[in-house]
């Protein structure tokens, strides 16, 4: 693929659900940003880090706030480009190319809109492949890359640069800046040059969360294979087929956590429990963890194949539990003290993919 | 004295009325074919159902009607509507009427504008409001142009720059224009209730033409009531504000169907599975009302934020048509619908359908003439009912919560094909009068009233918050008519926002209670 045009985007919207495994935002609203914003300036040209020249400089782009304030104050647009330019100025440097720095949920679609109205390409790359919660969760926090300088903007044109000695702080200091711009704002942070990208980056991401819609699109319209062709490509494996039988919802620190029970169709003796926080991150049955993060858990709608939200969960709902590997890129040193389980807060060892005796 | 009620649904086949006295017993039932100018089925349908009552005995009027569904999704009769959004310099990314289908935008949606305006999450403005450009705006305003659609950032708890937007508008355009803002419609989510504004602008006109009609078909049965219309969360809204917010009544059918068939059988949590001619639609009720489904719900192609039943529909109905021979057979998906009393072969047509299948199997009756199906395969008849019983069984556990038995209420022209004994199943109810249970539904809707708000519960605390909230809908119950000895709270639900400070939430609470005058 060249270029993301209108033709592109219903996949990569569906795929970008997928990924958000419950959470990162629901990209209906990015779907249409983007949409707009293609009819508005073009196509977007889609490259790979290694095209771009080693120092072209790179910068990401994304929503931060809250999901439930985002579908009331829908973005302007003019906060994106401002933190991007924001940021460009303060490093002295022209914009290259836009990179999103999560492919999962909202924040996938977005760096689409900015990008076009920009006139720069897109890097088809990320620092996820996955939504996660937090800034520093990338793999460029792994590869030693700072979050900052950052910006963050809003769409009245207020904004703030910031420097930061570590990324955790960083992540502390968007969240309380955000507080007070609204709850709907643009980040740009982990300027790279294209050569730090190639460094470091989950590369294809974009084509794979597009290709990843598109088979899961074949799958909701029930055509033979298309469940084993979408398991071929992205490794996935349905774990578990079932009615939700408790929800727990809390919030806690910010964050909203809850846990998830679902009770086997076949087998009522069988229950899964997947705890949630903000996303879904730990599937645990029958008091063992069988899917742990950074690999992903996504529910789907038993009739449909819709992805659900951590928000749209609810009693009596039918689902089938699927889990994705994550991007091998990963699968780095360190990367279960940013991402791993115990970085969440749960007591549980990170299960490889596949493994803790999984049947469906 | 008695008090009575009129309950009417108007569905796509046919038009149904029950007369309902105070204790919810039913006195007078009768169906008559929907006609093509709906109303002169209900008048029809009333002077059956009105024969032996006194008129002056009856107080109110319930009407449930698919018109404002109809009209938006076959695109009759709709308004050309301007489109007012109060936000700006936020929400510029996306412009009204996105994703709309292109023929439902070209007739709809006439003028429109982002003007400076809206509410953060905390109450402060995003903007002033803009006068100048609403002026400006409502210059844009021409003949073609039959309302306005009015929509702000953070309207649901912050709604004052809605209402002078609407002052200003009536300076310029007059106060009768018609006008609709998004805070009396629709919840949290701007595009959403925002659609959902511009379809209620466009559905004015047809309001009118519904409450008329009704209005006039009740004059001419000289009956003196106060009238309503159901909604789609089964309670009830008056006529005069159907007329303001005729929205509200889309989808109301599936509620009243489950709704009545639950007061029917004298349950408030079962699961409801209706079979009609052509589709069997299974939902479950919990204390008395539908569960909703979670999913976005798309009016006409257009997704709104209303909550709908959480329904499972399958080809399954007394008209479904039977093909094959001994157990080699196909079921569905097509069926001659309402034709099954002339196309079905014991009515004397040339098409084996369920209900031959059912009338051979001994589980219908008084329908055409069973030797005509004497050539039947027992075989076939089998591999039939074996398809059927496994589809009830499938939709029964589906919808069901819990693996705890819940009793089952069959209802519908075609609730014949459901056998007496469903695995999953405590029981198989069959109330009387079940095939009017979409009417009686309507007879028996409720007031109510409800609140959508993102509540910061500290420093005040949870319960302070809650109990605010559920004051606010018991009031909103109350002004909506409920009798305020008998309203209580019918749902509560809590969403944690994430990465919000204060614990804030999105509190919703919705309220119900019987119209008022009604218990006598």
């Amino acid at each position: 693929m060249q270029e993301f045009g209108l033709e592109q985007i219903d996949d990569l919207t569906l795929g970008a659900t997928l990924l958000g495994t419950g959470g990162g935002g629901d990209p209906y609203i990015a779907r249409l940003m983007a949409r707009q914003a293609i009819e508005d300036y073009g196509p977007v040209k889609v490259v790979q880090a290694s095209e771009l020249p080693p120092d072209a400089r790179v910068l990401t782009i994304a929503v931060i706030g809250a999901p439930t304030v985002v579908v009331e104050k829908v973005p302007g647009g003019s906060e994106f480009t401002g933190a991007v330019k924001a940021l460009a100025s303060f490093l002295g440097d022209d914009v290259g190319a836009i990179m999103p720095i999560e492919v999962g949920g909202m924040n996938t679609l977005v760096p689409l809109a900015v990008a076009t109205e920009l006139g720069v390409p897109i890097v088809d790359a990320d620092g996820m492949r996955r939504a996660f919660p937090q800034i520093e969760m990338t793999v460029f926090t792994l590869a030693g890359i700072g979050a900052s300088p950052m910006s963050v903007a809003d769409e009245k044109g207020n904004v703030v640069v910031f420097e930061t000695t570590t990324n955790q702080v960083a992540e502390r200091l968007a969240r309380g800046t955000v507080m007070m711009l609204g709850m709907s704002n643009a980040i740009s942070c982990y300027p790279m040059t294209a050569q730090q990208v190639v460094d470091t980056a989950i590369h294809g991401s974009m084509t794979y969360a597009t290709e990843l819609g598109r088979l899961l699109g074949a799958v909701q319209s029930g055509g033979s294979d298309a469940w084993e062709r979408f398991a071929d490509f992205s490794g996935a494996r349905r774990i578990f087929t079932g009615k939700i039988i408790d929800l727990d919802r809390r919030t806690t620190e910010g964050f909203a956590r809850g846990t998830v029970t679902i009770e086997h169709f076949d087998d009522h003796s069988r229950t899964l429990r997947v705890e949630i926080q903000n996303e879904l991150l730990v599937a645990i049955e029958d008091g063992k963890a069988i899917v742990t993060p950074p690999d992903l858990i996504c529910m789907l709608d038993h009739e449909n194949s819709t992805p659900i939200t951590t928000e749209g969960l609810a009693y009596g709902q039918r689902v089938d539990v699927i889990a994705l590997p994550c991007a091998p890129e990963w699968h780095r040193a360190g990367f279960l003290d940013v991402v791993g389980p115990k970085a969440f807060g749960y007591d549980v060892e990170y299960v490889p993919f596949g493994g803790g005796d999984q049947q469906p | 004295m008695s008090s009575l009620r009129i309950g009417i649904d108007v569905g796509g086949t046919n038009t149904d009325a029950v007369i309902v006295n105070e204790s919810g017993d039913v006195l007078a039932a009768a169906k008559s074919p929907t006609t093509s100018n709906p109303f002169d089925g209900i008048r029809d349908v009333m002077s059956q159902v009105l024969v032996g009552i006194n008129v002056a005995d009856v107080r109110q009027a319930m009407l449930g009607t698919t018109h404002p569904s109809n009209a938006i999704i076959q695109r009759r009769d709709l308004g050309r509507v301007g489109v007012l959004r109060l936000a700006a310099p936020a929400s510029l990314a996306i412009r009204p009427g996105a994703s709309w289908p292109e023929d439902l935008h070209r007739s709809v949606i006439g003028p429109t504008a982002i003007v400076g305006g809206g509410f953060e999450f905390d109450g402060t403005e995003i903007a002033p409001l803009d006068i100048d450009a609403i002026r400006r705006f409502a210059g844009l305003i021409d003949d073609s142009i039959t309302a306005i659609a009015v929509t702000s950032a953070f309207a649901p708890a912050s709604f004052d720059h809605e209402v002078r937007a609407l002052e200003v508008l009536e300076e310029e355009l007059g106060v009768d224009f018609p006008i609709s803002l998004s805070h009396k419609v629709g919840s949290i989510g701007l595009l959403e209730r925002e659609n959902a504004t511009i379809l209620n602008a466009a559905l004015l006109g047809v309001a009118r033409d519904v409450v008329e009609g009704f209005h006039s078909a009740l004059g001419e049965h000289r009956l003196e009531v106060a009238s309503y219309l159901t909604q789609n969360d089964g309670t009830l809204m008056s006529a005069e504000e159907a007329l303001r917010i005729p929205i509200l009544a889309v989808g109301s059918g599936p509620t009243n169907s489950m709704r009545g068939a639950c007061a029917l059988a004298g349950l408030s949590d079962a699961v409801v599975i209706d079979v009609g001619g052509t589709s069997a639609d299974t939902g479950i009720l919990v204390d008395g009302f539908p569960r909703e489904s979670t999913a976005a719900v798309e009016v006409g192609g257009v997704r709104t934020n209303f909550r709908m039943p959480d329904l499972i529909s399958i080809g399954l109905g007394g008209g479904t048509v039977v093909k094959g021979t001994g157990s080699q057979v196909t079921v569905g998906p097509e069926s001659v619908g309402y034709r099954v009393a002339t196309e079905a072969i014991s009515m004397g047509g040339s098409t084996l359908t369920l209900s031959d299948i059912s009338l051979r199997a001994g589980r219908l009756s008084g329908f055409g003439d069973v030797d005509r199906l004497d050539s039947l395969d027992d075989a076939l008849v089998r591999s039939a009912l074996q398809w059927v019983d496994g589809q009830i069984q499938i939709m029964t556990e589906r919808m069901k919560a819990s693996r705890h038995k819940m009793p089952l209420i069959a209802v519908g022209g075609g609730s014949h094909l459901i056998s007496d004994h469903v695995p999953g199943a405590s029981e198989v109810v069959r109330p009387n009068h079940h095939a009017v249970a979409n009417a009686f539904g309507a007879a028996i809707a409720e007031a109510s009233g409800e609140v959508d708000r993102v509540y910061r519960f500290e420093p005040r605390g949870r319960d302070a918050c809650l109990d605010e909230a559920k004051q606010l809908a018991v009031d909103a119950a109350v002004r909506a008519g409920a009798d305020p000895a008998h309203v209580r709270i019918t749902s509560i639900s809590e969403v944690p926002l994430s990465y919000l400070p204060g614990r804030a939430s999105r509190v919703l609470v919705k309220a119900a209670g019987q119209i008022k005058g009604v218990q006598a």
